[in-house]
């Protein structure tokens, strides 16, 4: 099968891949691109392990075909800290223990980062409804939305 | 291995000509959210997929020359809910395309890809059949124009003709004191396929209903309108005799099946208080407009 040559940006960087037509995002970025933070869970878009952000929309990596990401730009997990600073989501979910297995915890972490975006001062609600495509069959949810509104005041707090 | 193309035209009727060319082995990708996890699974193999979110009429949010809105059929359900007005006029055909999965599903699935994976128990569906949405689909003959209701043909199965596109929906202009709800029956909170999913759009006039329709999904092979329980809220006050006789329509108009989300008398009964809860929503959202 004749391989597509894709062009697109990745954590603000020019990248380029070769892919099948039928490849997923998924497939592209833990295969030819070497990023291996974005977790396989279900493969159908239930569990939220591969989210990523496609032109800064939260969208299942899995769902997506890879050769859709021409001209696009993809963040990841791996483009979340800045060097060695962590981003506060990441710190807090560290610090407060909001992972066990932590297959769940960079679809977690790109998605809270998707609503704090959007939603500096989310409510608990806000935050649960946010992560319901999310699975996570380890923390039973607790620690992280607690994580997400402890960061999501921290920032507010930074920002001023 | 079977090969495969992936093409992303520019313009509709290169798509139509690509589409239309390639026969039954072809699938259009809107948001790809039913598509990929039917490619997955094996349910679907398709030779040429079409991918048509590079051609502007399919994605793109116009407000129409009449106060209409014409929303193109690859629009996702996260791009429609930051339009500056359509969820003010349309609140329940927004809530409705928002309740199609994740937020992440939500930030590629689009109303037309619901319409057109044919489930009985698409969200999305009963309310823009409430709404009165018309489709406009174009095909190697043409344009054509046609209720959302005449689209679905059965489960997984469309009106469309070989070749045909669906392309945008074209909601009304609004009267005063219009407004729609859509409320969907599922065992959890979120996330979740409608057990029954009933959309009302209604028009008050001085206390009294003016015009009204109702979508009525989940309960039949495809999504119903249900015109004898529309009739039974026209005239009326929405008083308790006009709600029992539009929930007794509901539940009348019901032709559903038994699997593991409800029984045949469960989704039948669900289906008439639905009705009435979504129609005071509806009541007291067009109080306000």
């Amino acid at each position: 099968m004749a391989k597509v040559h894709v062009t697109t940006t990745i954590n603000d960087e020019p990248a380029e891949y070769l892919c099948e037509p039928n490849d997923t995002m998924l497939d592209a970025l833990r295969g030819p691109l070497g990023l291996t933070g974005s977790k396989e869970g279900c493969a159908s878009g239930d569990c939220g392990a591969c989210s990523v952000l496609l032109d800064d929309r939260l969208v299942c990596s899995c769902l997506m075909l890879s050769v859709e990401a021409e001209g696009h730009h993809i963040r990841t997990i791996e483009g979340m800290a800045h060097g060695d600073k962590l981003h506060p989501l990441q710190q807090k979910f560290l610090e407060t223990a909001a992972l066990q297995c932590g297959i769940c915890t960079s679809g977690m972490l790109m998605a809270s980062a998707a609503l704090l975006q959007k939603n500096s001062q989310p409510s608990e609600e806000e935050v649960r409804f946010w992560l319901a495509g999310n699975l996570c069959r380890c923390t039973g949810y607790d620690k992280i939305v607690r994580a997400v509104l402890e960061t999501a005041e921290e920032m507010r707090g930074a920002a001023q | 291995m079977t090969e495969i193309r992936y093409l992303a035209p520019q313009t509709l009727d290169e798509a139509i000509g690509a589409f239309a060319a390639a026969g039954s082995a072809a699938r259009i990708l809107a948001g790809g959210t039913d598509l990929l996890v039917q490619m997955r699974s094996g349910a679907v193999k398709p030779g040429v997929i079409v991918d048509i979110k590079k051609i502007a009429e399919v994605t793109a949010i116009e407000q129409t020359a009449d106060g209409g809105f014409r929303v193109g059929a690859a629009v996702s359900g996260a791009v429609l809910a930051e339009h500056p007005s359509f969820g003010k006029i349309w609140p329940g055909v927004l809530e409705a395309i928002n309740l199609i999965g994740s937020k992440q599903v939500q930030g590629r699935a689009s109303a037309g890809g619901n319409l057109c994976n044919g489930s009985p128990a698409g969200d999305s569906v009963p309310a823009m059949v409430a709404a009165g949405a018309i489709v406009t689909a174009q095909g190697p003959n043409g344009r054509r124009d046609m209720p959302v209701e005449q689209v679905p043909a059965g489960p997984g199965r469309t009106h469309l003709k070989p070749g045909e596109i669906l392309v945008s929906f074209t909601f009304p202009p609004r009267p005063k004191g219009s407004s729609d709800a859509y409320l969907r029956m599922i065992p959890r909170t979120e996330m979740d396929i409608a057990v029954v999913g009933v959309g009302v759009s209604l028009t008050l006039k001085d206390g009294v209903c003016t015009a009204a329709r109702v979508g009525l999904g989940a309960v039949a092979p495809t999504v119903l309108l249900v015109e004898p329980a529309a009739n039974a809220l026209i005239g009326s006050r929405l008083e308790d005799a006009a709600l029992q006789k539009a929930e007794a329509a509901c539940s009348a108009a019901c032709r559903p099946i038994d699997d593991k989300r409800g029984t045949i008398v469960y989704r039948t009964k669900v289906a008439g208080v639905l009705l009435k809860r979504t129609v005071a929503i509806a009541a007291r959202r067009a109080g306000g407009n």
